[in-house]
């Protein structure tokens, strides 16, 4: 490898260098501060500001022809850069909504923001994943960042938990996917995705290969918390401090999303007929367990922690049509999907009382009354999270929908509406119990930053021609992958 | 001329600015000046729902009755990936209820207009509802459509459930879920409509033949989504528990339009979209409809709530509707459209006059009254009218609707109309019990020695309510005029579409005359 090649490859690589040196570069900054409170507000802010900037850059990039560097391992083509921004951007809200948070709970520390940070390094690499190494180097460096941010709160024996339970059950589907991996490695010869197509094209009917495929996948559909691997999803978001389980139900999904999509498109397109089974089978479970999991939930946390199983099952929807349509749904539906989610959490995070944060769906009894704006924002995210039309999610499902239907899994589409009444129920719930409750005590001014970001993401959820935009987007980055 | 201004467009979203309007002014106002901004919400809301009926009048002058397409045809491309682009436009059939909408929205604010719960909310809501229902009856695009059809469950879910009564909650979940859950399944339709023939334009699909067994299920889909929303027996339990919930303005809205939109959609989509279809589940539609007239007319015998009572009876008058449209005979789907509009007035203003007593005794037991024709006569003789109105009294425009669409059903089946003229018996029965029982004899209970007579507010209401009942009663033809000439190509359409079934009736016909 001679240094222009490498100066050509690492240039590719930019958005990532950044956010390396910038995430070293904030701990030394962090460690050298005096006080403690002191790094942690500043280094909050820098971090913020790094990716912010990082996502700038990869709007920057995007404008040129990407490519793929060391020797193909790690590709930068329209899908990855579109994916990099929505999860830079996505890491910034974030950290957003962490601050004030993580101050009133005592919680301000410096290293909340690097750990962040190296989380979204770690998705950035697995969305750009074009070998089996680096996805398994993304999805580790994400995780590991991603588990010690469940139990941040560690003198709380919940989070505590959270914490454990994300590790051991994490650890476990990463091993999943090594095996996985090693049996793909095994049969295919190689561990690059260009040549498991080869290998998977040349013999679609190679047991091995599939045994390695089942594996791989259901190691990331633990990170997309898709049933029947979701068992962790509601605990840790209950158990993990809120701007963290907002951070959870955002970025990461999005990321390991967009990574099983390009592993299923991509080198294992070849064997559409074959994953198309498994992803049906989970989007079927993932609507089930969403949807009636989530119809007894009293806390609000893990009630968006089923409801994040459910809509993942909707995604997966999209993903079994096997088509480049169905990929740009993933995508469209997905960016709905964190615009929503954020707002939400922005909203839940706002739920502060004198004497703390409350996150018990009663608790927004009468908000109606007490918190009108507040109340009206809820409102418009949770119809567009549930898929009612006059707000965008709607439109996310219609096109998932449409991807499906086009690729003739009607019966699969009828099940998902069906599945969407459901879960629709648990959402009005919500809603009654803001609009029809009387209420039960007012809420303190919510922190700026949940406010700005509840505000500006319920706009989103009902300008419809926004829509146009973002498919716009998404078709253009979906171009490359699976067509 | 209006050709070139947006005036679909501008009647339909004016009321959502409206809306806005009144959300921002909550927003700008501090939360002592209260009473002021109830005041402007109201203001804001009854203005607007005028100015929009204003328009709509506008439109229905400029309406040219002679032409059977769409007119003041709005196109904007919007969504080129879903194929959906935001088209509006009206023909025969949708434009009088647009008129019916914007008509009824002025009433049910002025009828409001002494809430004092939650005024804004409750101003913007209707305002989103007219919004909604508007676009209903103005989108020319399928999603569009769609949107529009499923969108009005959110304001109607909140007027329930934050204005109704007692029992609101389960009601407004009721109502929700149940037509959420025939709507989806209508969505999965459309998309396979969309892959089918790519595009979801509507007038484009009006003329797509869809393979026989496909329309099967896209049919038994749409149906689905329609025969909940009409509501038709079976699946009419929500309404009751809606309506007698909702507040008096909700239950104007909920009968007096939302109801028509199955009506409308299945002469919109399930007919002309799927003749054949249609033609093979007609039978079916029948059964079903005299069952919804007979059996439900029986029901409204045995209530004790009064607005229960007027809601089992507009499932048995829609009824009618659903007999008539499957007629598809002139006669019969000019007098659905005639008795959906007919209905939209008389239930409006019976529920109105269940609301003017409900304010003053509030409660809705027919027992706990008996002799208000002594305290309120003007009320009585008002209700008098309005009842006789439900009951298809000649002379009002309750009778020409039923009159047209028995008709209708007579020339396809005698026992079909047989069936149905049965209903108007029973609805005669129950009608006239519940009125005597409300307003003559005696006044036992003390608590109406205080009645009041109307206030000037219910007069207008009212008023002018009862001016178009009778008016219409006497003469149709304003209203048969603007929808034939849609109507008929809507007929042509759908016999044009029989290929198979008219050689088999061309041969069947002399041997039937041989036989005699």
């Amino acid at each position: 490898m001679t240094v222009s090649t490498l100066l050509a490859d690492l240039q590719l690589l930019t958005p990532e260098l950044v956010l390396a040196v910038g995430a070293m570069a904030l701990l030394l900054i962090g460690v050298y501060t005096k006080g403690e409170a002191k790094a942690a507000q500043r280094i909050m802010t820098l971090a913020t500001a790094l990716l912010v900037v990082t996502a700038g850059l990869s709007v920057w990039m995007a404008q040129g022809p990407g490519g793929t560097a060391f020797h193909g391992a790690f590709v930068l083509d329209s899908f990855a850069m579109y994916a990099k921004t929505v999860v830079y951007l996505a890491g910034a809200v974030a950290l957003v909504l962490a601050g004030q948070y993580l101050r009133a709970e005592q919680l301000a520390r410096f290293e909340y923001p690097v750990l962040v940070t190296l989380a979204v390094l770690g998705m950035s690499f697995m969305v750009s994943a074009n070998d089996l190494i680096t996805l398994y180097l993304g999805l580790e460096l994400q995780s590991l960042a991603l588990y010690v941010l469940a139990a941040f709160n560690r003198d709380s024996l919940r989070a505590s938990e959270a914490g454990l339970k994300y590790f051991v059950l994490g650890a476990l589907s990463s091993g999943l996917l090594l095996y996985g991996a090693s049996l793909v490695y095994g049969f295919s010869g190689s561990t690059s995705f260009d040549a498991i197509a080869v290998a998977a094209a040349e013999g679609s009917q190679n047991l091995g290969l599939v045994f390695g495929l089942v594996f791989v996948v259901a190691g990331l559909a633990f990170k997309i918390s898709a049933a029947p691997f979701h068992m962790w999803t509601p605990d840790v978001y209950e158990g993990a401090p809120t701007p963290v389980a907002a951070f959870f139900a955002t970025a990461p999904k999005l990321a390991a999303m967009v990574l099983l999509a390009r592993v299923l498109m991509e080198p294992f397109g070849p064997m559409t007929e074959q994953w198309q089974q498994i992803t049906m089978v989970m989007a079927v479970l993932s609507m089930a367990f969403g949807s009636f999991g989530a119809l007894m939930q009293s806390n609000i946390k893990r009630l968006m922690g089923y409801s994040s199983i459910g809509n993942m099952g909707y995604v997966l929807v999209g993903l079994s049509a096997g088509t480049a349509l169905g990929l740009w749904s993933v995508l469209f539906y997905m960016t709905l999907y964190v615009i929503g989610v954020a707002g939400a959490f922005a909203v839940i995070l706002s739920m502060r009382r004198s004497e703390g944060m409350v996150e018990r769906i009663e608790d927004l009894a009468g908000l109606s009354q007490t918190r009108p704006a507040l109340a009206w924002s809820m409102t418009a995210l949770m119809f567009s999270i549930g898929g009612m039309p006059f707000m965008i999610g709607f439109f996310g499902k219609l096109f998932v929908f449409y991807a499906a239907v086009q690729a003739g899994l009607i019966w699969l589409v009828i099940l998902a509406v069906i599945f969407s009444t459901i879960s629709i129920a648990y959402y009005l719930r919500v809603i009654k119990v803001i609009w029809f409750d009387e209420p039960s005590g007012d809420f303190l001014p919510a922190p700026t930053g949940a406010a700005i970001i509840s505000r500006i993401a319920a706009l989103i959820a009902v300008s419809m021609p926004v829509v146009g935009i973002i498919i716009a987007l998404v078709v253009n980055a979906g171009a490359g992958i699976g067509g | 001329m209006l050709g070139q201004l947006p005036i679909l467009s501008a009647i339909t979203f004016l009321p959502a600015l409206g809306a806005v309007a009144i959300l921002l002014l909550r927003a700008l106002m501090r939360s002592e000046e209260g009473a002021v901004l109830d005041r402007n919400a109201k203001g804001i809301a009854l203005f607007v729902t005028l100015f929009v009926f204003a328009l709509s009048l506008v439109m229905l002058v400029e309406f040219d009755a002679g032409q059977a397409g769409f007119q003041f045809v709005e196109s904007l491309p919007w969504l080129p990936a879903l194929g959906i682009s935001y088209k509006m436009g009206v023909d025969g059939i949708s434009v009088l209820f647009v008129v019916l909408t914007a008509f009824l929205l002025p009433i049910c604010i002025l009828s409001s207009w002494k809430l004092e719960k939650r005024v804004a909310d409750y101003m913007a809501a209707f305002l989103l509802l007219e919004t909604l229902v508007i676009g209903v009856f103005c989108a020319l695009d399928m999603f569009l459509f769609y949107i529009f059809f499923e969108g009005s469950l959110i304001p109607m879910f909140l007027i329930i459930g934050v204005w109704g009564g007692q029992n609101r909650i389960y009601a407004a979940f009721k109502f929700f879920l149940y037509t959420f859950l025939g709507s989806v399944l209508m969505l999965a339709a459309m998309i396979v409509m969309f892959t089918q023939v790519g595009t979801t334009d509507i007038e484009v699909l009006l003329t797509h033949p869809f393979a026989r067994d496909l329309q099967t299920w896209l049919w038994l889909a749409f149906f689905a989504s329609f025969a909940v929303k009409m509501p038709m027996w079976p699946v009419h339990t929500w309404l009751p528990d809606a309506h007698v919930q909702a507040p008096t303005a909700g239950s104007v809205i909920l009968a007096g339009i939302l109801l028509k939109l199955g009506g409308y959609g299945f002469l919109r989509f399930s007919i002309p979209m799927f003749p054949n279809a249609s033609e093979f589940f007609a039978p079916m539609v029948f059964v079903l409809s005299i069952i919804a007239i007979v059996v439900t007319s029986l029901i409204a015998f045995r209530q004790t709530d009064i607005k229960k009572l007027i809601a089992y009876s507009s499932v048995a008058h829609m009824g009618f509707v659903t007999l008539g449209i499957f007629t598809m005979t002139e006669l019969g789907v000019q007098g659905a459209i005639f008795q959906m509009l007919s209905h939209g007035v008389i239930s409006a203003a019976l529920f109105l006059c269940i609301g003017v007593i409900y304010d003053r005794f509030h409660t809705r037991e027919i027992s706990f009254y008996g002799g208000l024709v002594h305290k309120m006569p003007v009320y009585a003789a008002v209700f008098g009218l309005f009842a006789m109105a439900n009951v298809g009294l000649p002379g009002t425009s309750g009778f020409i609707g039923e009159i047209m669409t028995m008709t209708g059903a007579f020339q396809v089946d005698p026992r079909v109309a047989a069936g149905a003229a049965l209903g108007v018996i029973f609805s005669a029965v129950y009608m006239l019990v519940a009125y005597k029982k409300v307003v003559f004899g005696v006044i036992t209970n003390p608590k109406l020695e205080t009645a009041t007579d109307l206030n000037v507010r219910e007069w207008i209401n009212l008023g002018v309510l009862a001016v178009l009942a009778v008016y219409f009663g006497f003469f149709s033809t304003p209203i048969t005029d603007t929808t034939r000439a849609s109507v008929d190509q809507l007929i042509q359409q759908y016999q044009s579409a029989q290929p198979v079934e008219a050689p088999v009736a061309a041969t069947a016909a002399p041997a039937e005359t041989a036989a005699h």
